[in-house]
């Protein structure tokens, strides 16, 4: 429906300026060009990644719509441009045409820039609402999800909150709580470089950044955000399917290793989801309590002051 | 035949009092050049010192696309490479394009418009020689530590706490440096066009080049002290104690962002309106006909460079912000492209029923309108924020800019200097290997930049030293670089013509292409004074209307080439 508007509108423009003749062979053959390409435009040379979140659905399909306007576009200009050369060289056109201008035609092609810039504009807030705005979680998701006071909420609440941390060179997942600063003492789980979530359960990312800047970005899973320091930043994405992997990395130039700074998220199905956050929990704590049992040693036989220090 | 006596003193006749202007050598020549206040030294200095950095950009550029050829390579390290990118952002605008266009100005801003000279010389000088000390300055950090947080510096890494080394603080004096030198050349240039015009030339007949480096003055006078403050603020952050962009002090990184911004917008148009100059003015003459569209040519200039300070937030997107400001700058980052269509549109008019003259400056000219269109449409996906999401600070911003600045400004440049070469010169360049240059610099450059869409599209990010095989990056990673080797001969190619034909062109006269604009009513190369008689201008093309009045006088059609036509009388 919405290419059917977008054709009907510049086959309007394209008759005031040119005549009809002209638009009854031009007009299907750039419909043609157009929706050949937005066929192979889903090759992956020549379009989004998506696929993992409807949000990245919605962009990739944004893209594909411009980017037959542009094609249009383009072979129209360099057709001219290259006929021009063909058929107006000197030893074939000696004498010029020596006009200044036809305020007729540059008023109407001004008005036909606007016009695709307006259909452009348009058609991305008609798509804007599925991009920014999380959408419900699937039923059944209520055994994982979670609170947070901040950010876009799916229409009826239920998500998960998963804080994200940048620092040089590797990405932080905390589960289930926000950005809480007080997570190492609440034990909360968490993991490094690859985070773990649930499919069919609306994810909100809290960004943060530690130390410089970085930027978070999963491309299947929608764009990519800053984590700029002193500021927190928002994204979601729902992940459709189960046993999935998704690759991204770290999008702010942020020091020498910044090529290294991946990510991955791994969706499971909610079950698994729930197993692994506990067995990481426990895994955590055991640890925690190793170190504590090393440290309390170390400092009974000298090695460490008593406050834990060399 | 009555005459009035107060007739002779309104129109004055044109007429050549030849004469020498030249002083008695007492001085070695390099020392001339010196202390040189001509605008032409001085022009010819810029363009030689300018393209010097170019070349060192273009070896920087070179560096990193070899490291990127294979994955998992091991020639240069993050550091390096990390180095190398902000050194090669930072060469090609501040030390390159900006002040090309400053040295093409300084030659022909007082030729195209009938001075003698520009308005205050002995500041044209000061802006040459401020250029050269920022390079230095600069470049002497190679022998140290090189900055490393690319050519934006965002902070916090470039602050003291994670780019504890010098080169921020020379990358900090190139911008003091570069910064001054431009802006007192701004001044110069405004105050030029607007004082020093040849009688007759009104604002409505100004030479399209001439409007370009009028308004990429003002945008200068706009946004360089912007950026002066910006970075004086990081000096201070970094070594007087102060917490503007510090979160850990109540100070913000997004702060710096906004201001780099503010600046760096404006200044992409300041790098590219002087090559939409330069081609108005090399496209009619090719054409044989009028450029199509004066008026809006030059309105849209104007429409440009306004748009241009309110566009910023577009390198922003990414960044804290909130909805409604992403859509503003949205949609004015879509107003921008409809000033540009327009030109676009008056360009390829222009060639429409034309008599195409195919010169090796045509070539770049055309290459250039074929590249910038894509440059162009590119910009139009990256300002749709949505899409900016996935697209910012991918390889398809990288292509999107390279198509505008280097197949844009760059091959604009080209065409300007094999057009203006026989001016500044008395020679021609040799026509032949300008076009084989142009063809291999334009397949290298497409096979270069246009896979890099294609790498943004499938999620590589930017300023990445090394990736990972698995990734499905590696051969167009590799077709990039055998591109950017083959642009690179293109491109040497062209130097050596430049360098060969002063010696060993073929000799030109005062207009070889049979040129619209004053500069070709002297001779190649001008003497020391431009003109002996400034002639009565009467639209916007004096010297054909000069030529035609000559060859109805005479009765003798003009050949193009050869010292004879310019008759001594």
């Amino acid at each position: 429906m919405r290419r059917a508007v977008i054709f009907v509108r510049s086959l309007l423009g394209a008759v005031r300026r040119f005549g009809i003749r002209f638009v009854a062979v031009a007009a299907p053959l750039s419909a043609g060009i157009y929706f050949a390409l937005a066929q192979s435009a889903s090759a992956a040379c020549c379009t989004l990644k998506s696929g993992g979140s409807p949000n990245a659905t919605s962009i990739a399909t944004l893209y594909d719509i411009i980017f037959g306007l542009a094609v249009v576009v383009f072979v129209g200009v360099v057709g001219v441009i290259l006929y021009s050369l063909w058929k107006f060289r000197a030893d074939k056109n000696p004498v010029a045409l020596q006009i200044h201008g036809n305020t007729r035609l540059e008023i109407s092609m001004t008005l036909t820039a606007v016009l695709i810039l307006v259909v452009i504009a348009v058609v991305t807030f008609i798509k804007l609402p599925g991009i920014v705005n999380p959408p419900n979680s699937n039923a059944g998701a209520s055994a994982v999800l979670s609170a947070s006071l901040t950010a876009e909420n799916p229409p009826n609440g239920q998500k998960l909150t998963v804080c994200v941390t940048g620092r040089q060179f590797i990405w932080r997942y905390t589960y289930g709580a926000g950005c809480n600063k007080a997570a190492w003492q609440d034990r909360l789980p968490y993991s490094y470089q690859e985070m773990v979530v649930p499919a069919g359960v609306t994810v909100n990312l809290l960004i943060q950044s530690s130390d410089v800047i970085h930027a978070w970005w999963i491309p299947a899973l929608g764009g990519k955000v800053d984590a700029v320091p002193g500021f927190t930043t928002y994204t979601w994405f729902k992940a459709l399917h189960a046993n999935e992997l998704y690759h991204g990395q770290c999008a702010q130039l942020c020091g020498r290793q910044h090529a290294f700074m991946t990510a991955l998220v791994k969706v499971v199905t909610p079950k698994q989801y729930t197993t692994w956050l506990s067995q990481q929990s426990k895994l955590i704590t055991q640890q925690n309590d190793q170190v504590s049992q090393i440290r309390e040693y170390l400092i009974k036989q000298g090695t460490l002051t008593p406050s834990g220090n060399y | 035949m009555a005459t009035t006596t107060a007739e002779p003193a309104l129109r004055p006749v044109p007429q050549i009092l030849v004469h020498e202007v030249h002083k008695p050598r007492e001085t070695r020549q390099w020392l001339d050049w010196v202390l040189t206040t001509d605008h032409k030294k001085i022009g010819i200095m810029y363009l030689v010192l300018t393209f010097v950095f170019f070349i060192l950009g273009g070896v920087e550029a070179l560096l990193m696309r070899s490291q990127l050829a294979v994955p998992n390579n091991t020639l240069i390290s993050g550091e390096h490479y990390n180095e190398l990118l902000t050194m090669h952002g930072t060469t090609m605008i501040f030390l390159f394009v900006v002040p090309v266009m400053a040295g093409f100005g300084n030659y022909f801003v007082p030729l195209m418009i009938g001075a003698r000279d520009m308005a205050f010389p002995r500041l044209n000088a000061l802006s040459f020689w401020l250029l050269l000390c920022g390079g230095i300055v600069f470049y002497a950090s190679l022998f140290w530590h090189p900055p490393e947080a690319g050519w934006w510096s965002y902070p916090p890494l470039s602050s003291i706490q994670y780019s504890p080394s010098g080169g921020q603080d020379a990358w900090i004096f190139l911008i003091h440096l570069t910064g001054i030198s431009s802006l007192v050349g701004a001044i110069n240039f405004y105050v030029t066009i607007a004082n020093m015009r040849a009688p007759g030339m009104t604002w409505g007949r100004l030479p399209l080049f001439i409007w370009s480096i009028l308004i990429y003055a003002v945008l200068l006078i706009i946004a360089l002290p912007v950026v002066a403050a910006a970075v004086t603020m990081l000096l201070t952050d970094r070594h007087f104690g102060t917490h503007w962009f510090d979160p850990t002090n109540h100070g913000s990184p997004v702060l710096w962002e906004n201001l780099f911004w503010f600046f760096g917008h404006p200044e992409v148009y300041i790098m590219i309106l002087p090559g939409f100059g330069m081609i108005s003015e090399v496209l009619p003459v090719y054409a044989r006909k009028p450029i199509f569209g004066y008026k809006a040519i030059a309105a849209s200039t104007i429409v440009i460079a306004f748009l241009s300070t309110l566009v910023w937030a577009h390198h922003l997107f990414t960044a804290p912000m909130p909805l409604v400001v992403l859509g503003f700058f949205m949609l004015s980052s879509f107003l921008i492209g409809i000033p540009t269509g327009v030109k676009i549109f008056n360009w390829t008019a222009t060639l429409w029923r034309g008599s195409l003259v195919m010169s090796a400056s045509m070539y770049y000219a055309i290459g250039f309108l074929i590249v910038f269109l894509i440059g162009g449409i590119t910009g139009i996906f990256l300002a749709v924020f949505p899409v900016d999401w996935q697209l910012n600070d991918t390889y398809f911003v990288v292509a999107h800019f390279h198509y505008v600045l280097m197949g844009g400004a760059v091959f604009a440049i080209l065409s300007g200097t094999y057009y203006w070469y026989p001016k500044m010169t008395g020679r021609l360049c040799n026509e032949r290997l300008g076009k084989i240059a142009f063809w291999v610099t334009f397949f290298g450059f497409n096979m270069t930049f246009f896979v890099q869409h294609a790498l943004g599209l499938s999620g590589m990010p930017r300023r990445i030293y090394t990736y990972q095989p698995d990734m499905g990056w590696s051969t167009y990673n590799l077709i990039s670089t055998i591109g950017s080797y083959i642009l690179g001969i293109g491109i040497l190619m062209s130097m050596y013509n430049f360098v060969r034909s002063y010696k060993h062109g073929k000799i030109a006269g005062p207009d070889p292409w049979k040129g619209n604009t004053l500069e070709w009513f002297t001779t190649s190369p001008p003497p020391v004074n431009n003109f002996d008689v400034v002639p009565r201008v009467r639209s916007v093309e004096p010297m054909r209307d000069i030529r035609l009045e000559v060859e109805a006088q005479t009765g003798r059609l003009q050949k193009t080439g050869g010292s004879e036509q310019f008759a001594r009388s």
